[in-house]
């Protein structure tokens, strides 16, 4: 690790917004207060996971007291989407998952709101519901989009009007089969994933309120405040500058607050009651019903190696079950399937990633956006793989890992990376060639190891941009449209800006809540991309800044830029010796010999950045020249327990190490790494359940557990390379998402190590594990 | 619905309030008082991000009616730090980067000052002890805990 002459980037400084949290000062959307011109709002959701809707009458919930509107999809074209536009804000004529809006009520009250709600009648005609993505990507199957060949949808996604896959990638690359029937040995396996959801500790919440003017102004728990602005401004006819949306911190986001989710239908309520502000705040059970979940996966798998162990070809079937909606899912599919292999050299691939409709909640981003999914399959099986051929799954792995140039499964050439410096980190520190002793007599400990890639999945050109401005006492406010969700990415740049000015890091304040109105622009907090996207854009931005302030003090003294830099709040320079204050001149400039006028001004930088080298993929064999920005690698290596009595299974041991590129704050990754872990973790043993009905059963904290403080592991062994890339600042890449990807496969082959039994489904429940062990010991 | 009148002492000023019966001392802190630090995660008493201390021990704010409260002494995560001055429990929350997104963080500072009250050592399990009923997304805990000890080993939480 190295640190810059400023000394900011690759030093741990501590979080900009720190203060405000350890406090209670930090402001959440619930916590913003309107006075008494609020009115409150509810949904009313459909009980049917697939219906025709026949009738909605409003009448007798319009008629109590205190209700101001109710709002249906009736007569309303609208549709939302990011990649392909197929969801309607209200539905009006079908009903395709269980929880979906159908109406919405304003009212004085939030009492009287979920009184109205109650009485609002429905008429549903019950359709058959299809759940399992295989079954839904089937000809025969119940069509839940019968118009989606009308659907709009971007030129890099390929839906199959008439079925209901809603995506189909391709990856042919070789000849898998030809070269499966002669290799030395394989493995060939069908892995299940259930939805899962985000759970943020704040649940999702908006106001809107529709101003008379026709200025719309949305207060919402959003990771991507101008996505949504221009989302809901396509999706409604408003234009952008007259959409303001305000997105104060984000209490957890994890993917469930990108793109839009019930913000619209805010916004529609807001517009029925012109000139009093809104608010649709989700309960907790709302959260685990209405809100997008990670999408379900089934995933089909045959590999093949050499007598060597050398990986000769892949053969992949990816069945997304993306929901009802598939407006984001579809681009899962297409990131599942252009990096289908995981990190692994492999020459003969023949790969279809599918997102299929089926009548679940609209499935969408979460941490990883489709690496958990395909990971939990791909390491298990390349675990059965080694073992059929004879080698240690370390060995197996840095035999055939992706290493910096190699050509990959897209065709194109691998970013710099080093995974097998991290495979050399966890199997030290998990003492991967120690086999250990459980903690009690009744109990089975094994070790697991589970290495990932992933690449930030977006269109190829999504920017970023950034505005750096400086106080008269050379105080700077670095003003972005990414969004502080946790991870740290307003002390990033604070820290980014002020190394490249020369300031000390608490001069730098980050300009928040994000405004659409006021911020630059930034296209979405998703993808790990805002150290890295974001993060070139603040430097360009600072590095501006830092050209007006050395032009105006060089042409002062009558010296070359060259020779000048800024240091601890002063321009110095180099050959002359002489110092300015940065607070002479920022805001005032400085005089001509004389007095003869002036020069300089109030100093603003501007920056912005986008890729401009991503290209195409053909879209029957999945090549191309560059199919994503650049990869993030990492390796994980569990050490657990399992309690032959109970099933129950202990995480003892976490090591988890990525390459970072280069660390600008090492301990706010290590922050990353630890709470990736645990959620990685949690991950393995959650699931969203539902009944026939297709009605959600555990919708609460009781129901539906995460990961307490009780059951963290007992260490997390956390830390990283630095493999510098060539586009991101000073090499640096993200890390937030990648830090889960490949926890749970890891302790699924843990525990086949531990007991010897293979788990193909998640979740990893301690019933299905007690039952496993029973049947083997009963064999 | 009836109005109640009732008055609360909440960190450390008395305030008199007019709520419904049915108004939890979530709502009361929130809705009548303006205090938003207190957080809003499930209303069941299920996350803790509402935790609250009741004369020095934590609850859960959204299972507490407020009318039951007349005379009570609540401390939030507003009456923590006086003038600037943070508890040593807050300034190891914040060295130790046991903050991530922040909205468990009231309810974290809360409860683990009312362990510290009444157990100033606490072991680690000691600790998971305390806040298993308080959620957390984002930090994987090991740092909340790592706080506590630190605060801890300073002295007392106040």
């Amino acid at each position: 690790m190295t640190i810059t002459e400023s000394g900011l980037i690759g030093k741990s400084v501590k979080r900009t917004d720190g203060l405000d949290k350890i406090t209670g000062c930090a402001v959440f959307v619930d916590d913003i207060q309107f006075g008494p011109n609020l009115l409150h709002s509810r949904l009313v959701r459909s009980p049917y996971p697939h219906a025709l809707i026949k009738n909605i009458d409003t009448k007798k919930a319009e008629a109590l007291p205190g209700v101001r509107a109710v709002v249906t999809g009736k007569d309303m074209e609208a549709r939302l989407g990011l990649y392909l536009i197929d969801r309607p804000i209200f539905a009006s004529d079908r009903a395709r998952y269980y929880g979906e809006p159908v109406a919405g009520v304003v009212a004085t009250s939030e009492q009287i709101a979920v009184e109205a709600a109650a009485l609002v009648e429905v008429d549903y005609e019950a359709l058959p519901a299809i759940y399992d993505p295989v079954e839904a990507a089937q000809e025969d199957a119940p069509l839940l989009h019968p118009d989606l060949g009308d659907y709009p949808v971007a030129n890099f996604i390929f839906p199959q009007p008439g079925t209901n896959i809603s995506e189909h990638f391709k990856i042919r690359k070789g000849d898998a089969e030809a070269s499966l029937a002669s290799c030395a040995a394989v493995a060939e396996g069908r892995f299940r994933l259930p939805p899962i959801e985000h759970v943020p500790l704040e649940t999702h919440t908006s106001i809107a309120l529709s101003e008379k003017t026709g200025q719309i102004t949305l207060w919402a728990t959003s990771q991507s405040p101008f996505a949504m602005r221009d989302m809901i401004a396509q999706s409604l006819g408003i234009s952008h500058n007259n959409l303001r949306v305000i997105a104060p911190l984000v209490g957890g986001g994890f993917g469930g607050k990108a793109g839009v989710t019930m913000e619209a239908c805010a916004v529609v309520m807001a517009q029925a009651v012109e000139g009093r502000p809104v608010k649709l705040r989700f309960t907790r059970e709302e959260e685990f019903v209405g809100t997008s979940v990670r999408q379900s996966l089934v995933s089909d798998i045959k590999v093949g190696c050499d007598a060597d162990g050398i990986l000769q070809a892949m053969e992949l079937t990816y069945y997304f079950g993306g929901g009802a909606y598939n407006d984001y899912g579809v681009n899962i599919a297409r990131a599942a399937g252009y990096s289908c292999t995981g990190p692994y050299d492999v020459p003969n691939v023949k790969a279809d990633s599918l997102c299929v409709y089926t009548n679940y909640p609209v499935g969408s981003a979460m941490r990883g956006f489709g690496m958990p999914e395909i990971h939990w399959g791909l390491e298990q099986i390349m675990d059965r793989l080694a073992e059929e051929i004879g080698m240690d799954p370390v060995e197996f792995r840095r035999l055939n890992c992706v290493r910096t140039g190699d050509e990959i499964v897209s065709g194109m050439n691998m970013t710099p990376i080093d995974l097998e410096a991290c495979l050399d980190k966890v199997t030290k520190a998990i003492h991967w060639d120690k086999k250990e002793a459980p903690t009690a007599p009744n109990k089975k400990r094994g070790k697991g190891i589970a290495i990932m890639w992933k690449a930030p999945a977006m269109p190829p050109n999504p920017g970023s941009a950034a505005v750096v401005r400086f106080n008269e006492d050379a105080t700077i406010n670095v003003e972005v449209g990414g969004q502080e969700l946790g991870q740290g990415t307003f002390t990033v740049v604070a820290q980014i800006a002020a190394d490249v000015l020369g300031i000390p890091y608490e001069n730098a304040t980050v300009s928040y809540p994000i405004d659409t109105k006021y911020s630059p622009y930034e296209w979405q907090t998703v993808a790990s991309r805002l150290t890295w996207s974001m993060g070139n854009a603040v430097k360009a931005a600072a590095e501006d800044a830092r050209f007006q302030i050395l032009e105006t003090v060089a042409a002062h003294w009558d010296e070359e830029i060259e020779d000048l830099t800024i240091k601890d709040g002063l321009v110095i320079s180099f050959k002359s010796e002489r110092e300015m204050p940065l607070n002479k001149m920022v805001i005032y400039g400085l005089p001509n010999e004389n007095y003869e006028g002036w020069k300089g001004g109030p100093v603003v930088g501007r920056g912005h950045f986008m890729p401009t080298y991503v290209t195409n993929l053909d879209p029957e064999t999945g090549q191309g020249t560059r199919a994503v920005v650049h990869y993030t690698v990492g390796a994980q290596a569990v050490d657990l327990e399992v309690d032959l009595e109970t099933g129950q299974l202990e995480v003892l041991n976490i090591a988890s190490v990525y390459d970072v590129g280069r660390a600008i704050n090492p301990d706010l990754i290590m922050t990353q790494i630890e709470g990736g872990a645990v959620h990685g973790m949690s991950s393995a043993f959650e699931a969203l359940k539902f009944n026939e009905a297709g009605e959600v059963i555990n919708p609460s904290f009781v129901d539906y557990r995460i990961a307490t403080i009780a059951d963290i592991p007992r260490k997390i062994h956390g830390d990283f390379v630095e493999t510098p890339i060539d586009d991101g600042p000073w090499g640096a890449r993200g890390v937030g998402e990648h830090v889960m990807v490949q926890t749970a496969p890891a302790i699924a082959n843990a525990l086949y190590d531990a007991v010897g039994i293979r788990f193909s489904d998640l979740p990893l429940s301690a019933d299905k594990i007690y039952l496993a062990l029973d049947e083997k010991e009963s064999q | 619905m009836a109005n109640h009148k009732l008055s609360l002492i909440v960190n450390g000023h008395t305030e008199e309030l007019l709520v419904s019966s049915n108004t939890t001392l979530l709502h009361a802190l929130r809705d009548h008082l303006g205090l938003m630090g207190t957080k809003n995660g499930c209303e069941a008493g299920e996350c803790g991000a509402c935790t609250v201390l009741l004369d020095g021990e934590p609850v859960n704010s959204c299972l507490v009616l407020a009318v039951e409260l007349d005379g009570r002494e609540i401390t939030t995560i507003e009456g923590l730090s006086n003038n600037g001055q943070l508890t040593p429990l807050q300034q190891a929350f914040a060295d130790l980067n046991a903050v991530q997104c922040g909205y468990c963080t009231p309810g974290m500072l809360m409860a683990s000052t009312a362990l510290l009250n009444r157990n100033p050592r606490p072991t680690e399990v000691d600790i998971q002890k305390a806040l298993v009923g308080n959620l957390c997304r984002c930090t994987g805990y090991q740092r909340i805990i790592d706080a506590v000890i630190k605060a801890s080993e300073q002295g007392s939480a106040q």
